[in-house]
């Protein structure tokens, strides 16, 4: 029948409700600060919101929502091509390829949007596209509507691309490689410079995801080709606002002129409502914070090695990194659900990573670091894992 | 080049490990209904394939695949 497909998914539910637990879809009824809110009825430590730099509830980028909305309105009410383009998405177009240093820039409503846009649009009938196997779901889903062959890579592994790339012989002028900056779930930074190398050895173009990464890595917040120093080898650069820049919507940048044909292909650029003039105007201001505000990243490094610290000495089973995504892999689904429902308990919003989301058959509690997290914060959610210890739900597997 | 039982000898060598529920392989024998392969242990027994016979397998011929031979005529196309 047409919902058997939906059964596993429909018992997965009713097996959470049951628990009384809700880690998917937890409403936020009240937002404090950058850092806190009420979740579930409950005053929490906001540890799973990817706000690495805290900017979602900066008052000056509020501020300019502000101004903007009583300027331009709520909303566009068409898309890019039709009514949709203000004078505000052509100004942060111009001001992200300024960012990155290239001419050309595309700005769409959602982060999902640019990269399931521009994977679905780049390569078609005929290339192929070689992707990271632990790439984004919106990697995934543009690639399977391009019409290119689909070739995975070993995650983070330059020899088995380099592999993949000899196999293609004569044809890799044809041939996308897609990577991400920072990988969403374990926080691990892809190896740039290896991949570089070896784009330059085999050729190709380079297509980077830097979602995770731009205002969190780099001398200017541009990312981890900035901070590999692999800039010019990169074709296009895609990320999101709806993270470091603490709004919605995404980007793609690019030295390559022909992005500007390549815009008019874009189905979730054209057959969708562009951006709110209050989302673009905060993004700007957000975009314009980063640039002058390094101390934001040196704020999120400082918290995210703390955190990874304190909880590597708790012998927590942590990603093999400190990142400003910190993840802790457990095999047993019912003991996570457990360690996020008392994590919750104990005041501090986390992440429940279940499979496929996650990139192996584990499962993941997953922190994102803020730099608006004080110290104390970062102490009192280190507090609240060794409470998991002390009351048996989580056990420590690593040496200290 | 690799002849076909050559490829599905190697298959079924391959798929001793996840074949958990030791059931009798075939050309017949279907990946995920029969074995029973998660999408991740599919994933894995194609890396595995890729690295032995040293060719890529496009991920968008795996929904055209659903039993072994379906595979190891996949290889065969690939490997010529």
């Amino acid at each position: 029948m047409l919902f058997d497909k939906f059964q596993d998914m429909a018992n997965f539910q009713a097996e959470l409700a049951e628990r009384d637990v809700k880690p998917f879809g937890a409403v936020t009824e009240q937002i404090l600060s950058a850092t806190e809110g009420i979740v579930e009825g409950r005053k929490v430590i906001l540890a799973g919101t990817n706000n690495y730099l805290g900017l979602s509830y900066d008052p000056r980028c509020i501020r300019a929502a502000q101004d903007a909305a009583e300027r331009w309105g709520t909303g566009t009410t068409g898309s890019r091509l039709a009514n949709g383009s203000f004078a505000e998405h052509e100004a942060l177009e111009q001001e992200i390829a300024d960012f990155y240093g290239v001419e050309n820039a595309i700005v769409f409503s959602t982060g999902y949007a640019a990269t399931m846009g521009m994977c679905a649009t780049l390569a078609g009938p005929g290339d192929t596209i070689l992707l990271d196997a632990d790439s984004h779901a919106s990697i995934y889903a543009g690639v399977t509507l391009s019409g290119a062959d689909i070739i995975r890579f070993k995650h983070n592994n330059p020899e088995d691309l380099a592999k993949r790339l000899r196999r293609l012989g004569d044809n890799t002028g044809r041939a996308l490689i897609i990577a991400e900056g920072i990988y969403s779930m374990y926080g691990d930074i892809a190896p740039l410079r290896e991949i570089a190398e070896v784009k330059r050895e085999f050729g190709g173009y380079l297509f980077l995801d830097e979602a995770h990464s731009m205002g969190t890595l780099g001398a200017t917040g541009r990312g981890a080709a900035q901070e590999a120093g692999v800039e010019d080898d990169v074709d296009f650069f895609a990320g999101t606002f709806s993270k470091s820049l603490g709004a919605i919507g995404g980007f793609c940048v690019s030295r390559h002129a022909e992005m500007e044909a390549i815009r008019f292909c874009i189905r979730s650029y054209i057959f969708t409502a562009s951006s709110s003039p209050s989302v673009i105007a905060s993004t700007r201001e957000s975009l314009r914070i980063i640039q002058a505000e390094p101390e934001l990243r040196e704020k999120l490094w400082e918290n995210a090695h703390r955190l990874y610290d304190g909880l590597k000495q708790l012998g927590l089973p942590v990603s093999p990194a400190a990142s400003p995504v910190v993840a802790l892999e457990m095999e047993d689904r019912s003991a996570t659900i457990d360690c996020w429902k008392a994590l919750l308990e104990a005041g501090v919003y986390v992440n429940l990573v279940v499979p496929p989301a996650s990139p192996s058959n584990n499962y993941l509690l997953r922190n994102s670091v803020s730099a608006a997290h004080s110290t104390a914060q970062i102490d009192s959610i280190i507090a609240a894992y060794a409470s998991l210890i002390d009351a048996g739900l989580a056990k420590p597997t690593l040496a200290a | 080049m690799t002849d076909y039982q050559e490829t599905l000898s190697f298959l079924y060598s391959a798929l001793q490990d996840p074949n958990k529920k030791d059931i009798e392989l075939t050309e017949q024998t279907a990946l995920v209904a029969d074995i029973g392969l998660s999408s991740l242990e599919v994933m894995e027994f194609i890396e595995k394939i890729e690295d032995h016979f040293d060719i890529s397998i496009p991920l968008n011929i795996l929904p055209d695949v659903n039993t072994i031979g379906d595979l190891a005529e996949k290889v065969q196309e690939l490997n010529s």
